[in-house]
């Protein structure tokens, strides 16, 4: 991996970063009214607040400054990961995301790992059965998956499995069985779309030219799929990872309420309540910078766990690129003219080692 | 539809409407109503329509009647209740049982619909306006226009719909109007993404090139003979994102960003019945059930569009 593709990444990351921080700041500083007033109560006058406070207010978030000052400022502040003081709590924001991070985690890895099993099942399930009706059944489970409503499934959740049977405590985030309720709420909409990724994708591999091969060499349809197919059709199931991330931090905002958790959901949710601009912001931009990471380091990773591209960077990065552009429509071009050329060649590949 | 129709179809009648859908008529029975209409059926009466889209179709329809018109399905008031009657389980008298003002939760339900399902509908008219219009313009001017726009909704989808939604609902203020407003925002990207790849795939064809030789304005090349291929898709997609938009409006309005809590409304309806999880599982369950199957229907609809036009 060339050091030029990897500082054009990172540059179109910062891109987004920088426009995300652009939007941000018009939207809540400037665009409708007097922030000032937002943060001292929703739908205030102005004249029912201490002037001296208001004053210290507008000069602590440089709004006395003419707008395009104010916005170097701001944007200065933020290249110096500094997010300003949460209005509520006096924290500062970053402190703040800091501290409500690791239980959110936590939730948020539980529900992934959950999901991605589930929906591995589900996916693998529905190729595989012979049973037309169990197959149309596997099929739309993630389409109901992804319409029942997270905050309603967690508390029939709650109403189920805490309260007429008392297996798992209904409220708190003291002991670890605590935890199952809010992944399982939260892992059913992420499995919903792995497994609807992943069925599309399987159903893709599975009428490659290599798969008819190795059914013919006499593998059984359990060992071909789990074998050969699954980590063919995988690949571009991980193309999500970035979506995943922005629903479980999404999701974590309704299920965090549902059952009383603190976390970054929870305080998403009063920094609006609340209209703390300032923490509302550094959570936006927070939630930006996970989505920009997580699709770099899998815009990294894909080269190096598929092979058929493996082999065209190389082809491609011998070529000196001139512009970020063309390098980008460069990348583009043999990601998407690869699968069909190659895997007949790694087809063909194959066929001779199963003939072997 | 090949390249060779739509030329076809261009150079028979390039002014006149309704002549464009000729090609559809030996299948549809009934091709003198007017193009939508008959797009409509099309899409509903020519292919596998089974037993779940009549269904789906069903209740979307009981819903907007509940919406437009609450007083057909029930005469309760959703909003005074009797006391006596508090917290009373489902019964014949009380559907979906009674709340803890001694409400009828299936009265408020039906007169939530309106508040729900109008918020969705802005929604998802916003989303659609906004983004048909960006992808349009980006799609067919490339270059400076096309970056920035596209840029601008890469941002957009960086930033989860419900964080990206609670950020502008920071900004106007609490409200079901604001929460239309910040669930549109939400729509944009996907809408814009859609048609930007439909416009792109039309803008060199054949017939776009010679309306462009003729001498059409780029307004008019847009509105005249990119618009109508990009229908198909996005109608598939306003179904979906409709769906998308019920539960993304019922969310914010569990979380409390919504109308404020004597208004009957979904998710406020599933919010307020919360503490009495134990006690009254009806409060939560139906109101919650309606969202889901509305959400459901929807969903089945887009899938049924979206396969029709592959099947076409």
């Amino acid at each position: 991996m060339s050091l030029r593709y990897l500082a054009s990444r990172l540059a179109q990351g910062l891109l987004v970063l920088w426009i995300a921080f652009t939007f941000s700041f018009f939207l809540l500083y400037w665009l409708p009214g007097d922030p000032v007033i937002t943060m001292l109560g929703a739908g205030g006058e102005l004249q029912s607040f201490d002037p001296a406070e208001v004053a210290r207010l507008r000069a602590e978030f440089n709004l006395d400054q003419p707008l395009p000052i104010q916005y170097l400022l701001a944007l200065l502040a933020v290249v110096r990961l500094d997010f300003g003081t949460s209005i509520q709590a006096g924290t500062l924001v970053t402190e703040a995301i800091a501290a409500a991070l690791p239980p959110t985690l936590a939730l948020a890895a539980l529900a992934l790992g959950l999901a991605l099993a589930v929906g591995i099942v589900i996916a693998v399930a529905a190729t595989l059965t012979r049973r037309p009706w169990l197959r149309d059944t596997l099929a739309a489970l993630p389409g109901l998956g992804v319409a029942l409503p997270t905050f309603w499934v967690g508390l029939m959740l709650l109403q189920i499995f805490s309260f007429r049977l008392p297996f798992f405590p209904a409220v708190g985030t003291g002991s670890p069985a605590a935890i199952v309720l809010p992944a399982v709420t939260l892992a059913i909409p992420l499995s919903a779309i792995i497994a609807q990724v992943l069925f599309r994708s399987l159903q893709n591999a599975w009428i490659q030219p290599f798969v008819t091969t190795f059914h013919a060499s006499g593998y059984t349809r359990l060992r071909l799929l789990l074998r050969q197919a699954l980590p063919v059709a995988l690949l571009p199931a991980l193309t999500m990872g970035g979506v995943l991330f922005g629903q479980a931090l999404a999701g974590s905002v309704v299920v965090e309420n549902v059952f009383s958790r603190q976390g970054l959901g929870r305080l998403a949710q009063t920094s609006v309540t609340g209209q703390d601009i300032p923490l509302v912001q550094g959570i936006v931009l927070f939630a930006a910078a996970v989505f920009v990471f997580v699709n770099l380091i899998t815009d990294l990773t894909y080269p190096l766990l598929d092979p058929r591209l493996r082999g065209a960077r190389r082809k491609l990065e011998t070529k000196a690129s001139d512009t970020l552009a063309e390098a980008a429509d460069r990348e583009d071009a043999p990601a998407g003219a690869s699968p069909a050329g190659s895997t007949a060649e790694s087809a063909s590949t194959e066929t001779e080692g199963a003939r072997a | 539809m090949s390249l060779a129709t739509e030329l076809q179809k261009n150079a028979q009648l390039a002014p006149t409407g309704p002549g464009a859908a000729r090609p559809h008529e030996d299948r549809v029975p009934g091709g003198g109503t007017p193009g939508r209409l008959r797009r409509l059926t099309s899409a509903v009466g020519s292919t596998r329509i089974g037993i779940v889209e009549v269904i789906a179709i069903i209740v979307l329809g009981l819903a907007a009647l509940a919406a437009v018109w609450p007083t057909l399905l029930t005469s309760v008031d959703p909003l005074t209740g009797n006391p006596t009657d508090r917290l009373l389980a489902p019964s014949a008298e009380h559907v979906f049982g009674t709340d803890q003002l001694g409400r009828d939760v299936f009265a408020r339900t039906i007169h939530g619909s309106a508040q729900t399902l109008s918020a969705s509908l802005a929604a998802v008219l916003i989303g659609v306006g906004a983004g048909v219009l960006i992808g349009l313009l980006a799609g067919f001017f490339t270059g400076v226009l096309d970056a920035i726009f596209m840029r601008t909704v890469d941002v957009l989808q960086a930033v989860p719909g419900l964080l990206l939604s609670m950020a502008v609902i920071t900004a106007l203020g609490f409200g079901t109007l604001n929460v239309a407003v910040a669930v549109g925002v939400a729509a944009v990207p996907s809408f814009a993404r859609l048609t930007r790849a439909e416009v792109i795939r039309w803008r060199s064809t054949e017939f776009v090139r010679a309306a462009r030789a003729d001498g059409l304005s780029a307004a008019s090349v847009l509105a005249r003979h990119i618009l109508p291929q990009v229908r198909g898709p996005i109608g598939a997609l306003l179904a979906l994102e409709f769906g998308s938009a019920v539960l993304a409006v019922s969310a914010l309005s569990f979380l409390g960003f919504g109308a404020p809590p004597p208004q009957p409304e979904w998710g406020l309806l599933v919010s307020e019945g919360r503490d009495f999880l134990a006690a009254a599982w009806w409060m939560t369950t139906f109101p919650g059930l309606v969202v889901a199957a509305v959400v459901l229907a929807a969903n089945r609809l887009s899938h049924a569009v979206n396969s029709e036009k592959e099947f076409r």
